[in-house]
């Protein structure tokens, strides 16, 4: 392997080089610092002659006489099973004092796109215990749904209690054998933070299956644009290799971006949207396209990817170009947080695009699309006539309008407060939604069909008859 | 995609420089846009500037590990598809690759590099029934003859069109492959049921008429309200969420369209398998047989390379128009064009263009405006009449209209169906904003509603929409006093409005009755509505107090005609309760 000293340039992260030989795009290179260290990098533009390096650990302590050496490969996880209760850095050394990784296989960490043509598409309800999920904003195996939440919001205790809770309630028998598996990956989360989750898996003994990358918020920038893929690589292994259902949680996506933007201005490339790189979409599209199901193959990979909204503002960025991506959204709203609701989940703006194929007579229950449907009409009639109330009062409101206010109160304090250690069934969602929908006239319910009515509706006189038959 | 058939390697050269999807070459003889095989591995690229000895290729493939040094190859041919019979109830990514033998060629259910294969299957034979005999004269575009593509779809083998034409001299039916001869010409040129067309250039035709027909989704709002012609053009934008794909999966299944073109061009995975587990499933309204018979998918997700994505609008168009040549109507949706010009975008700022607005290049309006054109109900060349229509969905950032892609896609579609994503919010699906669409064909497709469906179809929708226009100014009033504290008058045109929004404008796709709604009782809601509407104003006017009129228990069936399978007898019956119920008030 030759060694060159003839970097010429050092700009943020970057590091250019001069080369007598080709070096191919992506590869991984190693650059020693006369100190000793040895700091490792990524080839992000190849040309005769020169090539462009964007250096993990920052490039601090390089000057024009360190060594430079290229592996002649792209970067390469080792992925084993044994992976499984381990914790690793944000570039996957580990960093838990355990015995060394014996690797079955190394791994590409860009990952592949699947084949649309081979996909199975996701359609087994994963019950999350969390009523404003799994109720209106169903989660299921091989999704992608984001918790779209803004700083000062516990957007992490939610992350923590599905990955406590999920749970495929009345596993079929064709996933005999499959279990399931945590992978997190951390970007630039403060130490705090990570000490929470650290100390929640430990707790409740969930370490053992899960596995930890860990980039903190004062480790290198430039190493979170390695470090979801990380974690993305090792769960498609345990996913598709070993038959794992793997939960990815990626936190804090905000941050990831941020890197992607320093790197884009340190190579003065053509800026798009408020100075993020104009591939950002495609860049992200590539994290999150590897959740998902494959014919033939019994384990999973979902992804529930965190990210921070700069100003609470949906339409900023990273959160938009995510939303284009995923497959809905959960968002975390600060006025629920703040009335005490836990956890603060805004069902209106959020959304599941795979609910509807999860949900129904044999997944959920018959009744649950419906009740969903139902209760977001209810809830955003509520919501509105809460303006008008702030207007004009109480009293100028007609009975019907006075029905929805109640019902949207009682939605809130009822349905989507349950506090982070509660863990509820899809039943008890569902006969809570009842409950509440109960309130308003049958009439009113004009997207829940009639027969269901007929069997759910919980009468004034015969209320507890009623809930019988509802469980 | 197109097999290279020889490779000039004299005009071979060498990569200078890799960044993603975009290397130079130098020494490279190429003309513009010509197809290239980068690397050793042959990844496919397509040439896109030239200068000096320099040439800038995209790459339709990763290029991790692509280095300097390595060969690139010219096929001296631009990207083309292979057209013939195979083409529907195919999946293909962007450069037509058909992704089911990509599988079976990778060994793998994840995309490898450098695996070619052609668009239609060369081995497979297919039964071929002249249509013309030995001393007939055919032009170039001619039909010779016929070949059962599938259950539902006779495909018409052509003579392509830069062909010749002339006597023929040969012609037997028979099983052959795509690659044989099955007609042969007076002048030497032989047919066969393959042709090869550049994806950027149009397929020629005789002229562009003005269409008259609708593309009848069973779509209420959109039959209904905001129609769009066969050979028409549409452009549904909306922030994520707001039901952009769902709307295009609904045309894809609904429309009564010959044949589906549908490009999944930069989005989810999930929703393309979604899309090729559902349709072999789906029965298609027309002809009852399995939708995928009249469908071709191509599906370049978002984490497909880029460059693939840029191509897969183009693939999907010269595709759709090889299907009109034979004067079938053929519905393209392509979603979503925002990735397409988002790829653009990527590709530009790679070639350090100057950029337009937004980062954009300058030629996105040009780009758009070449893709729409294609679009149109037209005279083909062989004297047939078919046409394209152009469904295109737009993902604006933020969902903020104002944004490039939506402003200069506005400038040429004529049929415009806007998402709403507080419509979203409450549910109200498909959530397209009824004050801000809009068709402009909706005044020439009228006669044609009129004479098959009802004579009074353009007069009530005005009234439907009379009422919902006067709902949406009073909504401001009531946001400010209550809705009590407004005449009794208007408190009725409320309640009516809300029975055309609840019964009438929301549709559930997700319904098994619902989803598809014939004109004929997208009509029969209507008047459900007016009903109530003309009874209900009459027991105003003999001094009926508004309350007592909304209480009406018959009214709220209104909302359940949708979802019944015998709605003749039901509103029929629904009427005159809602008469009988009112006229019992004085």
């Amino acid at each position: 392997m030759k060694e060159y000293q003839t970097i010429t340039e050092i700009s943020g992260p970057l590091v250019y080089a001069e080369v007598d030989e080709p070096i191919g795009y992506d590869e991984m290179v190693e650059i020693e610092t006369d100190d000793g260290r040895t700091l490792r990098g990524q080839v992000l533009e190849s040309s005769d002659g020169l090539v462009a390096i964007q250096v993990f650990e920052g490039t601090t302590g390089i000057d024009r006489k360190a060594s430079v050496r290229f592996l002649g490969e792209t970067l390469k996880l080792p992925v084993t099973e044994d992976l499984l209760g381990r914790v690793m850095d944000g570039s996957g050394q580990p960093i838990d004092d355990g015995p060394e990784i014996v690797p079955e296989e190394r791994r590409n960490i860009i990952g592949a796109a699947i084949n649309p043509y081979s996909r199975e598409y996701p359609e087994e309800f994963i019950q999350t215990g969390v009523s404003a999920i799994d109720g209106m904003n169903t989660l299921v195996r091989g999704q992608k749904l984001p918790i779209f939440s803004a700083s000062g919001l516990p957007h992490n205790d939610l992350a923590l209690q599905i990955a406590r809770q999920a749970t495929v309630p009345e596993d079929d028998t064709d996933d005999e054998g499959s279990e399931f598996a945590v992978v997190f990956g951390a970007m630039g989360i403060t130490a705090e933070e990570a000490n929470e989750f650290m100390e929640d898996f430990e707790r409740t003994g969930a370490l053992e299956r899960s596995v930890v990358f860990m980039n903190l918020a004062d480790d290198p920038a430039v190493e979170r644009t390695v470090t979801p893929r990380l974690a993305l690589t090792t769960a498609e292994y345990l996913a598709f290799d070993k038959d794992y259902h793997v939960l990815v949680i990626l936190t804090d996506m905000t941050n990831y971006c941020e890197a992607l933007r320093e790197i884009g201005a340190a190579r003065e490339e053509v800026p798009g949207r408020r100075g993020y790189p104009g591939y950002m979409y495609t860049d992200l599209a590539q994290l999150y396209e590897r959740a998902g199901r494959i014919e033939g193959r019994d384990g999973s990979v979902t992804q529930i990817p965190i990210l921070t909204m700069p100003g609470d503002d949906d339409t900023h960025p990273i959160p938009d170009l995510t939303g284009y991506i995923t497959e809905g959204q959960i968002y975390i709203d600060r006025n629920l947080n703040s009335q005490g609701v836990r956890p603060p989940i805004n069902p209106l703006p959020s959304l599941s695009r795979l609910m509807d194929d999860g949900i129904g007579e044999g997944l959920t229950r018959g009744d649950h699309a419906d009740v969903s449907d139902q209760m977001y009409a209810a809830y955003a009639e509520g919501e509105d006539l809460r303006d008008l109330v702030n207007i004009v009062g109480r009293e100028a409101l007609s009975e019907r309008d006075n029905k929805y206010l109640d019902f949207a109160e009682r939605f809130e304090d009822e349905f989507v407060q349950q506090g982070f250690d509660t863990d509820r069934s899809i039943e008890e969602t569902l006969s809570i939604g009842w409950e509440l929908l109960s309130d308003l006239p049958k009439a009113e319910l004009n997207r829940i069909d009639e027969e269901l009515i007929e069997e759910y509706y919980v009468e004034d006189e015969t209320e507890d008859a009623a809930e019988v038959t509802a469980d | 995609m197109s097999q290279a058939t020889e490779t000039d390697t004299d005009g071979s050269g060498v990569i200078q420089s890799v960044s993603g999807p975009v290397v130079t070459a130098r020494d490279l003889d190429a003309r513009m846009n010509d197809v290239v095989y980068v690397g050793d591995e042959g990844l496919m690229g397509e040439a896109i500037e030239i200068e000096g000895n320099l040439t800038t290729i995209q790459v339709y493939e990763e290029t991790s590990g692509v280095g300097p040094g390595e060969p690139v190859v010219n096929t001296g041919e631009p990207l083309t598809v292979d057209l013939g019979p195979g083409i529907l109830d195919a999946i293909y990514d962007g450069v037509q690759r058909p992704l089911d033998v990509l599988e079976e060629k990778m060994k793998s259910p994840f995309l490898d590099r450098g695996v070619d294969a052609p668009g239609i299957s060369l081995e497979k034979q297919w039964e071929f029934k002249p249509t013309v005999s030995e001393g007939d004269t055919v032009e170039a575009g001619d039909v010779v003859g016929i070949v059962k593509e599938t259950v539902s779809i006779d495909h018409k083998v052509m003579v392509p069109p830069n062909f010749e034409g002339g006597e023929v001299v040969a012609i037997e039916a028979g099983n052959f492959n795509v690659t044989e001869t099955v007609v042969e010409l007076g002048n030497g040129e032989e047919v066969t049921m393959r042709q090869e067309w550049p994806v950027r250039k149009a397929r020629p035709a005789v002229e562009k008429k003005t269409p008259r027909t609708p593309l009848v989704s069973g779509q209420r709002i959109l039959d209904g309200l905001f129609p769009i012609a066969k050979g028409g053009t549409a452009a549904i934008p909306g922030p994520f969420g707001s039901g952009k794909t769902v709307t295009q999966h609904q045309l894809a299944k609904y429309a009564d369209a010959d044949i589906i073109v549908y490009v999944g061009c930069g989005e989810r995975g999930n929703e393309m398998t979604e899309v090729i587990e559902d349709f072999p499933e789906l029965e298609d309204p027309k002809t009852g047989n399995p939708l995928m018979a009249r469908t071709s998918l191509i599906a370049n997700t978002s984490n497909m390379p880029v460059a693939a994505r840029e191509s897969c609008i183009y693939t999907g168009i010269t595709i759709a128009e090889f299907y009109r040549d034979m004067g079938y109507d053929v519905a393209l949706m392509a979603d979503s064009t925002s990735r397409w010009a988002e790829a653009m975008r990527e590709i530009s700022s790679r070639l350090e263009e100057m950029p337009g607005e937004e980062g954009y290049p300058a030629y996105l309006s040009a780009r758009l405006s070449q893709f729409y054109e294609r679009a149109g109900y037209f005279e083909n060349i062989n004297g047939t009449e078919g046409s394209v229509s152009a469904i295109g969905a737009v993902s604006p950032p933020g969902g903020d209209f104002s944004e490039p892609v939506t402003q200069n896609t506005l400038r040429i579609v004529k049929t415009f169906w806007a998402l709403d994503a507080d419509l979203a919010e409450r549910r109200h699906f498909p959530s397209i904003n009824w004050n801000e669409s809009y068709s402009l064909y909706r005044e020439q497709l009228d006669p044609w509603f009129t004479e098959n469906v009802t004579e009074d179809w353009a007069e009530i929708r005005q009234w439907a929409i009379d009422i919902l226009d006067e709902e949406s100014e009073l909504q401001e009033i009531v946001q400010l006093v209550g809705k009590d504290a407004l005449p009794e008058d208007q408190q009725l045109t409320l309640e009516v409005a809300r029975y055309l929004r609840e019964g009438y404008l929301q549709q559930n796709a997700f319904h098994p009755t619902d989803t598809f709604c014939p004109p004929e009782k997208t009509y029969l809601i209507l008047t459900a509505a007016r009903t109530f509407y003309d009874e209900a104003f009459k027991a105003l006017d003999n001094g009926v107090p508004v309350e007592e009129i909304q209480a009406i228990e018959s009214v709220p069936r209104i909302n359940r005609i949708g979802v019944q399978e015998d709605y003749n007898e039901y509103v029929e019956e629904l009427k005159d309760d809602i008469t009988d119920d009112l006229r019992g008030l004085y």
